[in-house]
């Protein structure tokens, strides 16, 4: 038993784990599919079918698997301090819905095609992510003061309604830009181009680095606004700074991966009972697990009926739900504010 | 004693929308003194505290820290000179007491990074003064209440700071426990400390506080020693109903107790 406080040994202990772990996890999803490759000849034979498929269809998807998973993490455990709620979660705070109903705007009424509308795509998302989490914000708070369960409340109903205006575009939409809405909504990495995984992890990079800044903020932020304040903290300040932050990683994902559910709360919640709740460690730690857990749910998305891909969001939602309702059951009994 | 004000609170009004919490408020909290704040539920004791502590911002009036406007102080800069200790001290995370006692040294650190030698040793100080140094181990989630107030003002004393100010630091407290946080206050208090308090007990205040403020209806009805301020025609009027005051023979201070119906009626008829 080791100093009851994080200590820069523990720190770098559990992360070079995790990150080993993360190795193992991002080869193995690039090695499991439909299509059995020889990791051998793959890296022997750059002219090789292995070779091909390992570089430039599982490999990128597993890295953008990675990227997403770590977002959707981070976000979880950012919101929840900032609501001092476990339950707390992108997809379930409408977050998510907000940035897919963005990236949908942009891809039934903008520019269509080219490198422009790629651009955007990502923006709109993020625009939208930003928008609903203000909205909800505004809607959960009371005299400036957050009121956690209306929050969630609000995020539930604001999720519904940004699910229904989807649907809309979607019979809006033609063949095309239908095919895509459905994407966005059931989540999924069938993405495979490294210029995609390459600007969503720069997005995804700047996010976790202004978070990683401020974690010694966040801890005291799930003590309460007052105590933080009292703590030193300019909570307004990093309140704000979480809002655009977690809107920025919630929209890289979903623009390059549609809506992922519960991964943003599954993964905080389990890496807490495993490290503890300082968000020191935490964050870096969820981000890891939640990159190493949406890698597993591919590859289970991949590989579980055979030739046939399940929606990896579909993975997540079966995992989440019941895990959710777990969540609820136990610290509804608990008392929560 | 110095007279000089650690805390000034200058003609305050506060309130949401157009029904003020607190309207014309003006006391003062001298260094080194042990002031109480007390008045009825709903009275603005609370909202007086936090305006003290920089949490609220009065809509008129000013607070000035150490002859300092408020205003001017960084939010880190004023967490070094004041150490609250809130009314909600709930924890919804399974901190360690260790850890929770060392967040109290965040105003003295920056965003990220880990604590150095200064900031363990200010902690362990706090963990001593408040006898929790056997708890360190512990969850904050799974201590009894008496024990997470030891903790929670071990945070505040890890802020290092020369005020403290506290809003019922003993609510849910049984007897016991409630006088053992308050003679705490009380030794801190004669350290070096300044200190203020809100209390509902006046029993309490009587007897830890140096002056008290009451406080009716978000207005000031009197500020002084207990003696002068806890007095049959103040506190009946103030609180609303009629209470028994006497002298205690062992301490010297007095006694507030309530009285029930039957008495009341019978006092009415003289």
């Amino acid at each position: 038993m080791g100093a009851p406080h994080l200590t820069p040994a523990r720190f770098a202990r559990v992360l070079l784990v995790l990150a080993g772990v993360l190795a193992v996890a991002l080869l193995g999803s690039a090695l499991v599919g439909a299509e059995h490759i020889d990791l051998g000849t793959a890296l022997a034979d750059a002219g090789s079918v292995d070779h091909v498929i390992l570089t430039r269809i599982r490999l990128p998807r597993a890295c953008l698997a990675a990227v997403v998973g770590a977002a959707l993490a981070a976000a979880g455990t950012v919101l929840q301090a900032l609501l001092r709620n476990p339950l707390a979660d992108p997809h379930m705070l409408g977050v998510s819905g907000g940035a897919a109903l963005g990236a949908a705007l942009l891809l039934v009424f903008g520019a269509s095609g080219g490198v422009l509308h790629a651009a955007l795509v990502p923006v709109g998302a993020f625009a939208g992510a930003l928008a609903t989490m203000l909205a909800v914000y505004r809607l959960g708070s009371v005299h400036g003061r957050l009121q956690p369960y209306m929050f969630l409340l609000a995020g539930v109903v604001c999720n519904a309604v940004a699910g229904a205006l989807i649907m809309t575009l979607n019979a809006l939409a033609d063949f095309f830009q239908a095919h895509g809405i459905l994407f966005w909504l059931l989540g999924s990495l069938q993405t495979q181009s490294w210029g995609l995984v390459a600007a969503s992890a720069l997005y995804v990079s700047v996010g976790l680095a202004w978070l990683l800044g401020h974690t010694r903020a966040l801890n005291v932020l799930s003590l309460g606004e007052e105590s933080a304040t009292q703590l030193g903290v300019d909570v307004a300040r990093v309140r704000r700074g979480v809002f655009v932050v977690s809107s920025l990683l919630v929209g890289a994902a979903v623009s390059v991966s549609g809506m992922i559910g519960f991964v943003g709360l599954i993964v905080p919640h389990v890496t807490r009972l495993l490290i503890g709740p300082d968000y020191r460690l935490l964050l870096p730690a969820s981000a890891i697990m939640g990159a190493i857990f949406l890698l597993l749910a591919d590859s289970a998305a991949r590989s579980l009926l055979g030739a046939n891909e399940i929606p990896v969001g579909v993975v997540t939602a079966l995992c989440g739900g019941p895990f959710f309702l777990y969540l609820l059951r136990r610290e509804g009994g608990r008392g929560v504010d | 004693m110095s007279t000089e004000a650690a805390i000034a609170v200058e003609d305050v009004e506060f309130g949401y929308a157009a029904t003020p919490v607190l309207q014309g408020v003006s006391c003062t909290l001298r260094r080194g003194e042990f002031l109480g704040i007390i008045g009825p539920n709903g009275s603005g004791k609370s909202t007086l505290l936090r305006l003290m502590s920089g949490y609220l911002r009065p809509r008129r009036g000013r607070v000035r820290v150490a002859g300092r406007p408020l205003a001017e102080y960084a939010r880190a800069a004023l967490s070094r000179v004041i150490g609250v200790v809130p009314q909600d001290t709930t924890v919804t995370l399974p901190f360690s007491v260790m850890e929770m006692v060392l967040f109290g040294r965040t105003p003295h650190g920056g965003g990220f990074g880990f604590e150095g030698p200064d900031d363990l040793a200010a902690a362990r100080r706090a963990l001593a003064r408040t006898n929790t140094a056997g708890l360190a181990r512990r969850r904050v989630t799974e201590l009894s209440g008496g024990e997470r107030q030891r903790v929670i003002l071990a945070r505040a004393l890890a802020q290092e700071p020369e005020i403290l100010l506290l809003d019922e630091p003993a609510a849910f407290l049984d007897i016991r426990h409630e006088v053992e946080m308050y003679d705490l206050l009380r030794d801190l208090q004669r350290g070096d400390m300044t200190v203020a308090s809100v209390l509902h007990d006046l029993n309490i205040a009587a007897l830890y506080c140096d002056r008290l403020v009451l406080l009716h209806e978000g207005r000031i009805v009197q500020i002084g020693t207990p003696t002068e301020v806890m007095t049959y025609a103040t506190l009946t009027a103030v609180y609303g109903t009629e209470v028994y005051v006497a002298l205690n023979d062992i301490t010297g201070a007095l006694n507030v107790l309530p009285l029930s119906r039957e008495y009341r009626e019978r006092l009415r008829r003289g």
